[in-house]
């Protein structure tokens, strides 16, 4: 088990290394930054010292290494527009976008696994089909339409749920959240909602084609034949085997969740920092994009390594391969 | 004399698929004696399985049994519902499967699969059921059951499994067991262990056994009675001496005769002509006419099930005549 999380580890790793040179090569290219930083009427003295001042007047390799060096230390400059550090601005913020990333997960959970469960036990029941035609429409509408449907249905004509922003936060062990409380979850539920239904569709026919397959499964019978209860069956048998292939596609998804909550956060006015990488590449904000595009690797990296573990401790028969190798 | 453990009576189970109704089981009668072992013997897709199922109540959509009557201890199973179903299944009326590499659930450790049978049809506490669940372990003969029973199921061999589903489907003492093909997906040396394993824990708690095989060595050595399906229905049945040796029905015969060993050396195998019908479209009579050498007019309408002296009950109106019998 440690052998195989320090592999995972050191690959994590070299991943990250690749990022660093990718990010640095890709913002370079995309133009130069000067322009969004000096008035309009700069004279051509002016410009070239906010250039020296930047260092963009040094050779590209200088520039990287200079970037690595600050990489390293944590410390991605400071914003173009803010004026203020990147890394920091990206930080503050981050928070209200994890928050909506886990509601749209446990969203997604708590609605994919029931509705894939009985459609995939009970495939010929009406109902089934329902759910099955709905997760189509999961697939194929655009999350900003939704987003702004979901809003006209709820916000404007019946009223229940406000339109934009986040509810009131309490901190908690140093988080910020809105997840503890009423006003909190009214705000989040319709951002975690439109956010989520992509994911909810996924968990849906993940599950159900899970459960189908499983419920032909001699073990099934076998339980059945053993007298156990439908409940035991499904919910223990069943659903352990299932959850392998749902913890791992989720855990994978949850980064895109982050990533995708630039649209919904746009919509809702959400503050987090999709909606803040929205402004900065509007505006290449160099420093503020490259500590977001950082942080969200690192994100990704973490949670593939959370995801191998949690795996190799749903199935026993990894664990041993595990050992073995 | 005892009464039977399970009466099956003209039990039908039919399947209704997009392509038709296929009669895999079609109106079959027997009965198991308690601690009698019956070998159910007949080629595949003769409805074998499909009648073990049946008996379990394990019979799913689109099929059913549309007809007949399964009576375990004198209470009748057929038309149950499931929860009532579920009292019966692993308390008095057990049953092992084919393949021991798919039985056991793959993600959960033996003690949980084998500690639920137990708390599903009694309230017993974990350490009562776990203790419990050691002992079946360690009555089918595995090592270190208390160790063991922390492992998961690709920790055990395919023999080592299918001594572990035996435990479990021994851990009420059941009334009746159906094995179904237990032992032909396992090497010769551990299926012959098992064999005798099984014939001494039955003999033992006093279970009758309806051993499911396409093997009639296996029969020859295991069961008191023999019981042979041929496309849904049985051909012969009656004790396995007098089957095996002085076979009435054509099919049995061809199906002796077929068999390595049972035959001199250097001579031809018998072969039975044709192949096996489709279930969807049987002909009315004598399921076996088509392939059959002994087959006259008679045969196109269905033979009733006749008894003969000894006690057996086999379907034809020609049977092979016997000969060479010395009191
Ligand atoms: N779910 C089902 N749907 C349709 N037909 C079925 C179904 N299950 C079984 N059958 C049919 O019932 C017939 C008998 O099947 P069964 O499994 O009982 O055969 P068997 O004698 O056990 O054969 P084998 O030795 O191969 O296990 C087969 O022809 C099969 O096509
Ligand atoms: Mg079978």
């Amino acid at each position: 088990m440690l052998a195989f999380i320090i592999r995972r580890i050191s690959q994590a790793f070299f991943v990250v290394v690749a990022m660093v040179v990718l990010v640095f090569f890709g913002t370079y290219v995309i133009g130069d930054p000067v322009w969004m930083m000096v008035p309009g009427d700069a004279t051509q003295e002016q410009i070239e010292a906010v250039r020296r001042d930047f260092g963009f007047d040094q050779p590209v390799y200088v520039q990287f290494f200079k970037f690595l060096g600050d990489v390293l230390h944590g410390e991605f400059g400071r914003s173009y527009v803010h004026g203020s550090s990147a890394i920091n601005l990206i930080l503050d913020r981050m928070p209200a976008t994890l928050e909506l990333a886990l509601a749209a997960l446990i969203l997604a959970v708590l609605i994919g696994i029931p509705l894939g469960l009985f459609a995939g036990l009970k495939p010929d029941h009406p109902a089934s089909r329902s759910i099955m035609a709905v997760s189509i429409l999961g697939f194929s509408l655009p999350t900003f339409w939704v987003g702004l449907m979901l809003i006209m249905l709820f916000s404007v004509m019946l009223g229940w749920l406000p339109a934009t922003g986040r509810g009131p936060v309490v901190s908690i062990f140093g988080l910020e959240t809105s997840m503890l409380s009423l006003e909190g979850w009214r705000h989040l539920f319709l951002p975690a909602i439109n956010l989520a239904l992509l994911k909810i569709s996924l968990v849906i026919r993940l599950t159900r084609s899970g459960a189908r397959e499983a419920a032909l499964q001699d073990y099934v019978k076998f339980a059945r034949a053993k007298g156990l209860s439908q409940q035991r069956i499904v919910g223990v048998h069943i659903l352990k085997n299932i959850l392998i292939p749902i913890v791992t596609v989720l855990g994978l998804e949850f980064g895109s969740l982050v990533a995708f909550s630039v649209v919904t956060e746009t919509i809702f006015a959400w503050p987090g920092m999709g909606k803040l990488l929205l402004e900065a590449i509007q505006r290449l904000d160099r420093p503020l994009i490259v500590a977001y595009v950082m942080v969200v690797v690192l994100l990704f990296v973490t949670i593939n390594l959370i995801v191998d573990i949690l795996y190799s401790a749903l199935d026993p028969r990894v664990r041993l391969t595990g050992t073995q190798s | 004399m005892s009464s039977p453990v399970l009466v099956v009576d003209n039990l039908a189970t039919h399947f209704f698929t997009r392509d038709g109704v296929v009669k895999s089981v079609d109106g079959i009668s027997f009965n198991v004696m308690p601690g009698e072992v019956l070998g159910l013997v007949g080629e595949s897709g003769s409805g074998k399985s499909v009648t073990g199922f049946s008996i379990m109540g394990l019979i799913d959509p689109p099929g059913k049994i549309v007809s007949g009557s399964i009576r375990l201890n004198g209470e009748e199973l057929v038309g149950r519902d499931d929860a009532s179903m579920r009292k019966v299944r692993g308390k008095s009326l057990a049953m092992i499967f084919q393949d021991p590499m798919m039985t056991l659930n793959p993600v959960l450790r033996i003690d949980t699969q084998m500690m639920e049978a137990v708390q599903a049809h009694e309230a017993v506490s974990d350490k009562a059921a776990r203790a419990r669940s050691a002992a079946a372990l360690a009555m089918v003969g595995i090592p270190a059951p208390e160790e063991r029973l922390s492992a998961y199921p690709h920790q055990f061999s395919g023999g080592m499994r299918q001594r572990v589903a035996i435990a479990i489907a021994l851990l009420h003492r059941p009334a009746l067991i159906i094995a179904d093909e237990p032992t032909t997906a396992l090497d010769v040396t551990i299926q012959s262990q098992i064999l005798s394993e099984v014939q001494r824990l039955c003999a033992e708690s006093g279970t009758a056994l309806v051993w499911i095989t396409h093997d009639l060595a296996v029969v020859a050595g295991l069961a008191d009675r023999v019981a042979v399906m041929y496309a849904g229905r049985i051909a012969e049945q009656g004790r396995v001496d007098d089957v095996l040796d002085r076979p009435l029905h054509p099919y049995t015969h061809g199906l002796i005769g077929s068999v390595p060993g049972a035959h001199l050396e250097g001579t031809r195998l018998h072969q039975i002509r044709g192949s096996t019908p489709s279930l969807g479209q049987l002909p009315p009579g004598c399921a076996f006419e088509p392939r059959c050498d002994r087959a006259g007019p008679a045969c196109s309408t269905m033979p009733v099930i006749s008894q003969a002296s000894d006690g057996r009950a086999y379907r034809c109106f020609n049977p092979v005549p016997q000969q060479g019998v010395t009191a």
